[in-house]
């Protein structure tokens, strides 16, 4: 049975087994996010959860992974209209400092 | 607590099962650690099994190969000698006084979650950890529409999705090949493959040729396929520039000389896909969290150094795959099973004579093979000369060719290091997976000289291998207090 999700507020199908990022490009949707500088857009790139292009914000969890993220059904998908990196400033911080993004790891 | 492992492997692709199977066949207890939901790694990606159809497996080589050792990983979990933990990255390794290994997992398509659930502890480590597309930045890659060649077979293979309707294949190397056919056979318009280097010259190559035979039946096969879809396979051609507003909307291709200076007529394509492949990137975060030694390999990319038995340079880690270099799923496999049966042999399990010795001798022979490879589809020297001040580097960070050149020029630069602490390239989400190979290449040229293994190791080296959230940094932290308070 196809699942239905929402791309904000549009209707999205998936089959059974695909991951979110596949389904929308399916449906004809390439980019879901923008960056957080130059506002560009982006979506799938490397589709195997390297190179994190494809953030998304799922049922209001930010920077999932679409390319990872199996579709199921009645999932919400980018629901914030602007980069969420930049509006949601805890998720991002707890990610980075996680990272060691900005401690310079190889000083 | 969880038991200890004799050994946990870590990727369940080609190389990796191979060494969870035969490990446990050989009586050892394993654990097998992998970031997907199912077996196979990127050479046999496929549908999710719960709504597998049979055409699943078309564009698959050596399928059975697989479903071999996935029949032999079923029968070793039910004989309860893996422990298979699927959907999970690890994300930090660690090792005790007592010698053991603790790796730390974390959810890779769920929830992200903190628990200690996924905690995984082992004597040994069999690393298999496989590798992605190697990319070269060029104008324009950052446009939606633009995908790495594996991310486009992935959607294909794994999600039975076609990227566009009219689609350019670029780079260079054999991978192109399945990617393009595999592009038309799903019925996309395939508009050219833009082959930097020469020839199909592997199949000319004494050394390749001789070295694994099978793999000219397998050039030919491409060849045929490509003729088929009529194809247009162009040598000595890479993409300058890709077009578009919001999305890609055409490519710009142009001949290039022996060392990729653009040099013949320049062309437009009319495109709404561009797939890129220079290659693979191992990926090698777990070795070096370890302290494993590395070298740069014939391909230039970065690499652990192993010995003859798959040894790494730190006792009880063995590697095996991509990660000791770039050589495809058949190679990977064979090492797989090496590293394994070395490993069992060294813990005292009595060995099968002949065995090690033969595959050691296929395991030469494919190396040679892949090095004869890797010369024939090099990453053209002069790459940087496409660049343009604005073409973006790393895509995390918005750093910019311009960006690397002032660093260097103004702020004194001079190695990537520098160069990632002043303009930060490789510093955002992906943590340079994407942009090292192509930082360091690009700070090599700027110095002129060539591309170092001290170039790329500060690129390849990640303080923790996945990004988790502070609550699972903040439950390692009471774990290592209970571990003092004892």
């Amino acid at each position: 049975m196809t699942h239905r999700m929402t791309f904000r507020g549009a209707a999205v199908p998936a089959e059974p087994g695909q991951s979110v990022g596949a389904a929308l490009v399916a449906a004809g949707i390439l980019d879901w996010r923008t960056t957080r500088r130059a506002g560009r857009p982006r979506g799938l790139f490397c589709g195997i959860g390297v190179c994190f292009d494809c953030l998304i914000t799922i049922d209001g969890v930010p920077d999932r992974r679409a390319c990872l993220v199996p579709a199921a059904d009645g999932m919400r998908l980018g629901d914030s209209p602007q980069d969420h990196l930049a509006e949601d400033g805890s998720a991002r911080d707890s990610r980075d400092a996680s990272q060691g993004g900005g401690r310079g790891e190889d000083a | 607590m969880a038991r200890t492992h004799d050994v946990a492997v870590v990727g369940a692709g080609p190389a990796g099962l191979a060494a969870a199977v035969e490990a446990a066949e050989a009586g050892l207890d394993v654990a097998l650690v992998d970031g997907a939901a199912q077996p196979g790694g990127q050479y046999w990606r496929h549908y999710d099994e719960r709504h597998a159809r049979p055409d699943d497996r078309d564009g698959h080589h050596g399928w059975p190969v697989f479903t071999g050792l996935r029949e032999r990983l079923r029968a070793e979990r039910s004989a309860g000698r893996v422990r298979y933990l699927p959907g999970r990255q690890v994300y930090l390794v660690t090792r005790d006084e007592a010698g053991a290994f603790t790796l730390r997992t974390t959810a890779s398509l769920g929830e992200p979650e903190a628990d200690a659930a996924g905690e995984v502890t082992a004597r040994t480590l069999i690393l298999c950890t496989g590798g992605y597309d190697r990319q070269l930045p060029v104008p324009g890659w950052d446009l939606p529409g633009v995908m790495t060649a594996g991310g486009v077979q992935a959607l294909l293979k794994g999600h039975r999705v076609l990227a566009g309707r009219r689609a350019v294949v670029a780079g260079t190397g054999p991978f192109l090949l399945p990617v393009a056919t595999g592009l038309a056979r799903a019925g996309a318009s395939v508009e050219a493959v833009a082959e930097a280097n020469g020839t199909l010259g592997w199949l000319r190559d004494p050394v390749g040729a001789a070295s694994v035979p099978g793999k000219a039946v397998e050039a030919a096969q491409y060849a045929a396929l490509m003729a088929r879809h009529r194809i247009p396979y162009r040598t000595r051609t890479v993409v300058t520039r890709i077009l578009g507003q919001d999305r890609v909307e055409a490519v710009r291709i142009s001949r290039v000389d022996r060392d990729g200076r653009p040099a013949g007529p320049v062309k437009e394509i009319a495109a709404d896909l561009v797939a890129l492949g220079w290659g693979f990137t191992p990926s090698l975060e777990l070795a070096l969290m370890l302290g494993a030694d590395t070298r740069k390999d014939v391909d230039g990319s970065l690499v652990v150094a192993v010995d003859g038995f798959q040894r790494s340079s730190v006792e009880g880690v063995y590697v095996a795959g991509e990660a000791t270099g770039v050589g495809g799923a058949v190679l990977a496999t064979q090492e797989g099973r090496l590293s394994a049966l070395a490993l069992a042999r060294s813990l005292g399990r009595p060995a099968v004579p002949g065995r090690m010795g033969r595959l050691r001798a296929a395991i030469g022979r494919g190396r040679r093979f892949a090095a004869a490879m890797h010369r024939t589809y090099a990453v053209p020297s002069a790459w940087t000369e496409w660049l343009e001040e604005r073409t973006l580097v790393c895509r995390c960070e918005e750093v910019s060719y311009g960006d690397l050149r002032r660093a260097h020029d103004d702020l004194g630069a001079h190695d990537p290091r520098t160069l990632k602490m002043l303009a930060r390239p490789g510093m955002g989400w992906c943590q340079g997976r994407v942009c090292g190979f192509a930082t360091a290449g690009i700070a090599a040229c700027l110095n002129r000289r060539e591309t170092t293994a001290e170039d790329l190791r500060p690129l390849s080296t990640r303080s923790l291998a996945a990004p988790v959230t502070l609550g699972e940094l903040a439950a390692l932290d009471r774990s290592r207090d209970a571990q003092d308070d004892q």
